[in-house]
């Protein structure tokens, strides 16, 4: 299945290859602290951080409920302006119709700039089945294109888990590369390799941060310049995009572009925020002649509806990835998914079912950081114990004991107060497993890391409130 | 124009409405009052100047270079940001406020290009070769450091994008507080059937990456450096 990592494993022996990687926990370590601080910074300069996630919660609340209202009106405003929109049930759907344009075009070679969601369809897979070459020109995408396909372990810097010796080692063996492993020789060099590319290639394939309904338009918020580069030289676009990635008007792009830029890498602004609107004009002399635009369900759709409805909010800052302990020590690989990390952790299942995913909504300690640090209020924590409850209790798949003690959270998460009072109470609820303080004897997925390393008890100071208190002070861990 | 086309559309939108636990909404939808709009609040009365301090600091965290000058002086500063990049080709768009703001003699110089002069794609080719390419700004905004461009006919977004060095004029008249100001005024011309452009650009400041450790590397697919000349046009 396209959005599996490493399915040959099971979540344990993930977990044990990311545990054994020194180097990878200690880059995820400084990456998450880097990223967090930049947040927090951000945040702070912005001021009324908690007003900003309530509209932003309310936006997108606002658009899920009426989500065929706005796509209905994307699109009739994306064939007004000349362009071609696809809605794609399924990846296979996805994947046949950019076929289909490509072939019609006869390209030889397509230029992409980084999209998840082309991730989850398996689309370069498909479009070189065909005999097309297909060039990830994100720096980090093209750095794991480079060496062989390896799979993103992060949604926002998808390379996070190698080090510049590494990519220099790649870049050598593969590209020719002879400078330095400084960061500014390896990426001038793909510059220089990626700019050829960009001249040659007859398409260009992006993904969609957001659609604005009201003008049939797609943001991409990007820093390199190579969605820019993939829009402006092919004579072909298509941007692929989730179907809940949408806002009705540029108003309410606004606001996400803020939280956006804010919450994954502490900018006010990305360097590039471009906002297309169907293909060229008649008189101008770039852009792209043709536009297609693709909208992927992929079983987003099946979430519509239910207890879980809010986690299409996502807007894939990674915010939720940045302060997740669970993530800082196994890494991304982990989750055996393109979407790791809480947000993995809560999506995944409902994308793919429970069967092959059934292990990730226990890769929490249930901290509820990831909750405190969304910009769109997903309760990431409380979702993961609906599906434990779900497991838990539906599918039967875990002892009875278990079953029990998720019937008590699913009781607790209903209500903000009780939940409340059960993060605080956790600490004397796991006392059976805990030794000075610290578990030796994990539960399920715990037991894989317990192994090797004891797991600090939860604290009688909440996560959150620890976290916060840790930060004031600035020093570290 | 080319015949836009549709696809799928009427069974995926059905089973969202259904899956919502209704029938299709096709019209009535309107946007909630926001109970909260911390938008409007950020720099809402700054001064001009106020604004320029704050675009000027913004600036220097996104290795943005700044000039001040008056329309006078431009030439003589353009000029010497060329020098300064050792730039020996310029590509420029094809927009009145060249002449506007005194600019004609730059213009016709042997080391400037303008955009849509040469044919069709030739200009990308150009701009590709250019060292550096001048642009002015639409808008301005102080919040970001950014660089507002309305591309279309005669303002090709190659010439911020494909040269090794940008450069932004920016007439003070042009700064707003922050991005809302902006979408707004787009948001109104769609509201009014018009269609907005192609492409509208935010740009602040020169391309980077951090893909590789998280190290900030300025200057990647596109422009390397970047310098706003601000001037005061009012």
């Amino acid at each position: 299945m396209p959005m599996k990592i490493a399915p040959e494993q099971t979540f344990n022996e993930r977990v044990q290859t990311g545990l054994d990687d020194s180097y990878m926990r200690e880059t995820v370590r400084s990456a998450q602290e880097r990223l967090y601080t930049n947040k927090s910074k951000a945040e702070n300069d912005l001021g009324h951080w908690e007003e900003w996630r309530t509209l932003s919660e309310q936006i997108r609340s606002h658009t899920l409920e009426n989500l065929d209202y706005y796509l209905e009106q994307l699109s009739d405003n994306v064939v007004k302006n000349g362009g071609h929109i696809y809605f794609a049930q399924t990846p296979e759907e996805a994947n046949q119709y950019v076929k289909k344009v490509a072939a019609e075009k006869e390209a030889k070679k397509i230029i992409k700039s980084k999209s998840m969601v082309t991730e989850e369809t398996s689309m370069n897979e498909a479009l070189e089945e065909i005999g097309i070459e297909v060039v990830e020109s994100d720096l980090g995408e093209y750095i794991l294109q480079v060496d062989d396909h390896d799979p993103p372990s992060h949604i926002v810097a998808p390379a996070l888990h190698k080090n510049k010796e590494q990519i220099r080692d790649t870049f050598e063996r593969l590209k020719g590369y002879d400078k330095s492993s400084k960061p500014e020789e390896l990426t001038q060099f793909a510059r220089e390799q990626l700019r050829e590319e960009f001249l040659e290639a007859d398409i260009g394939i992006t993904g969609c941060n957001f659609a604005v309904a009201e003008s049939g338009s797609v943001a991409l918020v990007t820093n390199e310049g190579n969605a820019r580069l993939a829009t402006t030289i092919p004579k072909t676009q298509i941007s692929v995009m989730g179907m809940e990635r949408i806002v009705p008007t540029w108003e309410e792009l606004d606001i996400m572009v803020s939280m956006l830029c804010r919450s994954a890498v502490g900018q006010k602004l990305t360097s590039y925020v471009t906002g297309l609107t169907g293909p060229r004009g008649e008189d101008d002399l770039d852009g792209p002649e043709e536009f297609h635009l693709v909208v992927l369900d992929n079983g987003r759709s099946n979430i519509l509806g239910t207890a879980f409805q809010s986690a299409l909010h996502c807007i894939r800052c990674a915010a939720c990835i940045n302060v997740c302990p669970v993530y800082r020590h196994v890494g991304g690989h982990s989750y055996g998914s393109i979407y790791p990390g809480p947000i993995g952790a809560v999506l995944t299942p409902l994308l793919e079912g429970y069967e092959d995913h059934k292990d990730l909504p226990y890769a929490s300690s249930l901290c509820a950081a990831c909750t405190d640090a969304c910009p769109v209020k997903i309760p990431l924590h409380e979702h993961l114990i609906e599906h434990r409850k779900i497991i838990a209790e539906e599918e039967k798949k875990t002892s009875l004991g278990e079953a029990y003690a998720m019937k008590g959270f699913g009781l607790a998460a209903s209500s903000p107060g009780l939940f409340q009072m059960a993060t605080k109470t956790a600490p004397y609820m796991l006392s059976p497993l805990t030794k000075e303080g610290a578990i030796e004897k994990g539960p399920g997925m715990m037991s894989g890391w317990t192994e090797i390393r004891s797991f600090p008890a939860p604290e009688k100071e909440r996560f959150r409130d620890w976290f916060k208190n840790r930060s004031k002070k600035g020093s570290s861990s | 124009m080319t015949k836009g086309t549709m696809y799928n559309r009427e069974a995926f939108l059905n089973n969202i409405a259904a899956k919502l636990g209704r029938e299709r909404k096709r019209s009535g939808v309107t946007r909630p009052i926001y109970e909260t709009q911390p938008q409007w609040d950020v720099m809402a009365d700054y001064s001009t100047d106020q604004l320029v301090d704050v675009l000027k600091k913004q600036c220097e965290v996104i290795h943005t270079d700044v000039e001040e000058t008056t329309m006078e002086k431009l030439p003589i500063v353009i000029d010497s940001v060329l020098k300064k990049y050792g730039a020996e080709k310029a590509v420029v768009w094809d927009d009145p406020r060249f002449s506007a703001f005194g600019l004609d003699s730059f213009l016709v110089r042997e080391d400037v290009d303008i955009w849509g002069e040469a044919p069709g794609r030739e200009n990308i080719r150009i701009s590709e070769q250019a060292d550096l390419g001048i642009t002015f700004a639409d808008y301005t905004l102080a919040e970001s450091g950014t660089v507002v461009l309305m591309n279309g006919v005669g303002k090709g977004q190659s010439v911020s994008l494909l040269p090794t060095y940008y450069i932004g004029l920016i007439p003070l008249s042009t700064i707003v507080p922050r991005m809302s100001q902006v979408t707004r005024s787009i948001h109104k011309e769609a509201e009014a059937g018009r269609r907005v452009p192609s492409c509208i650009n935010f740009i602040s400041g020169p391309s980077n990456s951090a893909d590789i450790e998280l190290d900030l590397v300025v200057g990647v697919h596109g422009p390397i450096r970047a310098t706003y000349i601000l001037f005061d046009d009012r």
